[in-house]
């Protein structure tokens, strides 16, 4: 090194003050030293926390994309599973609306057969009671008939007959005789009528 | 030197190696140099700059965060885990990121103005980073094997007997002497000869310019062009120096923590 500082020397021997004229391929003492020093507290603030700060950073971002990827996925599967349960619950819907359709039918059959049903009972008791009522009055209209019949007859009679009829035993045996025969002829008609 | 006859009388003096030396305090081995103030201010602005940044970091990041996480990422996942491998560079990333930072931008302090002056173009400062690195790469390969383990890990596994020999003195010689010189010297060289381009474009065209006659002060214009040509230049070499210097740095950590060689 020695030497190599003399050929530098002696070659430039009018700038011979020393590190200037030296081979620039020899360290200078108090440069080091501060090279070493200032590049060790770069060091050091870089070990202590620049690299610590940028690393966590990088990890909650890299954290915070897969949670995001993770988010994105179950985001999917649930609105997967909502579309599903929606269509069974279309598809239930469907089937449910066709249940209640043919139960309706069903029950609107059944309904129309009641009210035939009823409408016929209803008739029936109708033409029951009609049938009866004129019996009723046929009656009514017989035992009317009858005593009328009576009383006209005989007023007839007497007129017809006049004063022998006062006398009451005779009077009595012919209406007696007349009623006799009318009930004769009356069961007749009745039988036809029946 | 070189001495150049010209028409205006003044002879034409050539920038020398004198110029990288500028003492400020004191004029011998401990004087207070330009270079020690330029890195020590470089070493205090990255600190006090990254540890603002890095104190506010968010997830969504904003402008100076994602300038820093860029730089951050390029040394991180660009270099230290493609060449040494995503299980082990992780203890690795402070010293990673202080060489890349300190390098870039002590580099960059060679076209930045009013400084002008590269800090690597002493050699000083490439050794000192070098040991360092030489140091950390053996020191990690020694702590894993052991000493024995270290030397008979030079020579790969598989050889023929009698060429074993041959083979580990070269390989020795690799890791040993030539790994660290070059990288010293190649930081050193560059940054160096570009600064030292610079200034023969400067003053030569400064000399062209003022004291030549005829046409010459044309061509004196033209050395002035060509030294802003000569900038852009340096800033991809100051950039890549500090690339290559990490990347390197990464390949021998890479080979120093690999389990085969």
């Amino acid at each position: 090194m020695n030497s190599l500082v003399l050929i530098a020397a002696e070659t430039e021997p009018e700038q011979a003050t020393g590190w200037g004229t030296y081979l620039p391929l020899i360290p200078h003492p108090s440069e080091v030293v501060v090279s070493l020093v200032f590049f060790a507290i770069v060091f050091w603030v870089m070990w202590k926390y620049v690299v610590p700060r940028l690393e966590a950073v990088y990890a909650e971002r890299t954290a915070e994309i897969e949670g995001g990827i993770e988010k994105a996925a179950q985001a999917q599967a649930e609105a997967a599973a909502a579309l599903d349960e929606y269509q069974a619950q279309l598809a239930e819907a469907r089937a449910e609306a066709g249940r209640i359709r043919e139960e309706a039918r069903v029950q609107g059959t059944q309904i129309v057969a009641e009210l035939r049903e009823q409408a016929q009972n209803e008739a029936a008791r109708i033409i029951a009671s009609a049938e009866a009522q004129i019996a009723a009055e046929r009656q009514q209209a017989v035992v009317q008939l009858r005593s009328d019949v009576g009383a006209l007859a005989t007023d007839l009679a007497s007129r017809i007959v006049g004063e022998s009829l006062q006398d009451s035993a005779r009077q009595s045996r012919v209406i007696d005789r007349f009623l006799d025969e009318l009930e004769q002829s009356d069961t007749a008609t009745t039988s036809r009528i029946s | 030197m070189i001495q150049l006859a010209a028409g205006g009388g003044e002879s034409y003096e050539a920038p020398t190696i004198a110029e990288f030396w500028q003492p400020l305090v004191g004029d011998g081995a401990f004087a207070l140099t330009r270079s020690m103030v330029v890195f020590a201010v470089v070493a205090i602005v990255i600190s006090v700059v990254l540890l603002s940044i890095t104190s506010k970091l968010k997830v969504v990041p904003g402008k100076a965060q994602f300038l820093v996480e860029g730089t951050y990422g390029l040394v991180r996942n660009g270099l230290a885990r493609d060449i040494i491998g995503a299980e082990k560079f992780k203890p690795f990333l402070p010293l990673l990121f202080a060489l890349f930072t300190v390098i870039l931008v002590n580099n960059l302090m060679g076209v930045t103005p009013f400084i002008t002056f590269p800090t690597f173009s002493r050699i000083g400062y490439a050794i000192v980073l070098t040991a360092i690195v030489y140091f950390t790469y053996h020191g990690v390969w020694i702590a894993r094997l052991g000493v024995i383990g270290w030397l008979k890990s030079f020579v790969p596994p598989g050889l023929p007997g009698w060429i074993v020999p041959f083979m580990w003195v070269l390989e020795f010689m690799t890791y040993v002497i030539t790994r660290p010189l070059t990288l010293a010297l190649r930081l050193f060289g560059n940054m160096f000869a570009g600064h030292f381009m610079l200034l023969i474009f400067t003053f030569g065209g400064e000399y062209l310019l003022f004291h030549a006659s005829g046409f010459l002060p044309v061509t004196g214009a033209l050395a002035y062009v060509f030294t802003l040509v000569m900038y852009g230049f340096e800033v991809v070499v100051q950039f890549l120096q500090a690339y290559v210097f990490v990347l390197l740095t990464c390949v021998y950590i890479a080979g120093a923590v690999a389990d085969e060689h």
